[in-house]
């Protein structure tokens, strides 16, 4: 524990980190706000925390003004197949790369690696096209599968592959002895050993999904299909300029939750993170 | 006799690689169809033209790069926007990570605080970041001129103003990614024996002298990581600009990844914008080269 010179000192280095701390707290505070405040005292030129008459109904009024829980549920539920999906996808090709000898791997690994960097920007004309082809626009497939084959199901499986590859050999050994197949290997012994990647790369890639912008946006045009990103920047008046209440009750909905998990899983969702920028 | 000898262990040798290409096979066939062919086809795109009357393309060579290079200024403009985002975002991304990394690596009362709120935007979706900074940064009812107002300053309405609108959109972007860097910044100088500082200390080091030459030296690697990826995230930036200043004002925030969206499903010039796609992937292949060569550089001193 670090101890502090004088108590000036100690003031001074709590009131700096207090101030740059700010634009951090802040926002999410006068979302919260906003969210119970009437429009017109939105407007008013006061800067106070708390509204003059707490207006709950905004929130309600979230759900009439767009089918608001359908598309929480769309996120929810992508985002967990997107979970399920890129943790057998990657868990199994990181396992194979890491642990079987096999021609082209390596070939295949740098391939991998070499597309850990791009963005969906650059590809995503073609996969409009090949989407359309394929009959999926305005479904929910494209946010699956993008997300799963592309950058971020690369990193999932090189993460994978990276972990896989730190665990002793011998562990397998006795496996082997008692005549597993590799795929029993695999699955009964070295997946359960794998939990702390298993849940990093669990954590990322919800996250990911649950946040993900551009593929919504373009592959989907019915509003009940949006997801919660395309649905929050969606609440506006005749005139195209935004309803803030709702735009701000409807956030908080969206973004409550999420903060509320991570203040309770801070250090298990930090290092996930921290893992998969050690990555590079 | 000899025959069945050899064979086990080559067919033992076959069915591992037949195993292995089976637990490699789904990542490696939906990245061939939904990575790599849409790379090559992105290629193909970008000599094309899209005629959206008759639904056809015709070939038209290298025409949508001659377009972009030379025919139309909002190109130069677009890549200037990009490497004025990234020139301003970058250094004070890190510069602010690295404070911060510094002044929360070592335990003090409260330090798990601070560190779960300069992290907490990291983990908020960037559309949510965006919306709700758009609402703080409104001309005259927004908080930020609010508060601004209480100390006697007339701030301008931020994301409208040609001269405001990319340093807000930088700063708030920096505010929403920056504790990523701080984490990264946090595991690296915790990996740094204390013996090295003690040792420096007992030499007469100043503070600053331990930072400058133990410390940052010994970072140096996490630097070049933390740099590229903030680079190339500062690249592909494309929520904030849609959601904040869609481009705008005067085209003052129109940087290459919304550009691409905007001319290939705004105005349907899926040649052209596939050109722009191509542009974006160079740059980036260009800067992991340079990193790897860095890298190597670094390893050899």
């Amino acid at each position: 524990m670090t101890r502090f010179q004088s108590p000036f000192v100690r003031v001074c280095w709590y009131l700096s980190l207090a101030i740059l701390a700010v634009p951090f707290v802040f926002p999410f505070l006068w979302m919260l706000s906003g969210a119970v405040k009437s429009q017109t005292e939105i407007f008013a030129p006061t800067l106070t925390l708390l509204p003059e008459t707490w207006h709950w109904e905004n929130y309600a009024e979230v759900f009439s003004y767009q089918p608001f829980a359908r598309q929480y549920f769309n996120s929810l539920y992508i985002a967990c197949v997107v979970t399920a999906g890129t943790l057998f996808i990657s868990s199994l090709a990181g396992y194979a790369l890491a642990r079987i000898r096999f021609a082209g791997s390596g070939l295949l690994l740098l391939l991998l690696i070499s597309a850990l960097m791009m963005p969906e920007e650059v590809t995503i004309i073609p996969n409009f096209f090949l989407m359309k082809w394929l009959g999926l626009m305005n479904t929910h497939m494209p946010l699956i599968l993008l997300p799963m084959f592309g950058s971020q199901g690369v990193m999932a499986t090189f993460l994978m592959r990276q972990y896989f590859t730190a665990l002793p050999p011998e562990l397998e050994e006795a496996a082997r002895m008692d005549g597993l197949s590799r795929f029993g290997i695999f699955w009964k012994v070295a997946l359960p050993l794998s939990r702390p990647a298993l849940a990093a790369v669990g954590i990322i890639t919800f996250l990911f999904s649950w946040n993900l912008f551009l593929e919504p946006l373009v592959f989907l045009s019915d509003i009940e299909l949006f997801t919660l990103p395309l649905a929050l920047s969606n609440f506006t008046d005749a005139y195209g300029l935004p309803l803030w209440h709702l735009q701000m009750a409807a956030t908080s909905l969206a973004v409550v939750p999420i903060l509320v998990v991570y203040i309770a899983a801070q250090r298990q969702i930090v290092e996930s993170f921290a893992l998969s920028g050690v990555k590079g | 006799m000899k025959d069945t000898a050899i064979r086990p262990p080559l067919t033992l040798r076959a069915r591992e690689a037949l195993v292995g290409w089976l637990f490699v096979s789904p990542i490696t066939i939906g990245f061939l169809i939904f990575f790599v062919g849409p790379l090559v086809a992105v290629l193909g795109y970008s000599l094309t033209e899209w005629n959206l009357l008759t639904q056809q393309s015709t070939f038209v060579g290298m025409n949508n790069y001659v377009d972009a290079l030379s025919r139309n200024p909002e190109f130069w403009t677009v890549l200037r926007n990009s490497l004025v985002f990234a020139a301003g975002l970058v250094p004070l991304n890190m510069v602010l990570a690295l404070t911060l990394a510094v002044a929360l690596s070592r335990p003090f009362r409260g330090v798990v605080i601070f560190r779960t709120i300069f992290f907490a935007p990291v983990v908020t979706a960037a559309v949510a970041w965006a919306i709700v900074w758009t609402f703080l940064l409104q001309g005259e009812s927004g908080a930020v001129n609010q508060m601004l107002a209480l100390i006697g300053i007339d701030g301008p309405n931020w994301l409208r103003h040609p001269d405001w609108a990319m340093f807000a959109v930088i700063v708030t972007r920096v505010f929403k990614t920056v504790g990523l860097n701080m984490i990264l910044y946090i595991a690296a100088l915790q990996s740094i024996p204390r013996d090295y500082e003690e040792a420096a200390r007992l030499e007469g080091a100043s503070g600053w002298q331990v930072f400058r030459m133990i410390t940052w030296p010994l970072l140096a690697p996490t630097t070049l990581v933390i740099m590229v990826i903030t680079v190339v995230g500062s690249l592909k930036v494309f929520d904030h600009i849609y959601l904040m200043t869609e481009g705008g004002p005067e085209n003052g925030t129109l940087v290459l990844a919304f550009y691409i969206y905007e001319q290939a499903f705004e105005f349907f010039h899926v040649g052209y914008a596939a050109a722009l796609a191509v542009i974006l992937f160079l740059l980036i292949v260009l800067l992991t080269i340079t990193q790897v060569i860095l890298k190597q550089r670094g390893g050899a001193r």
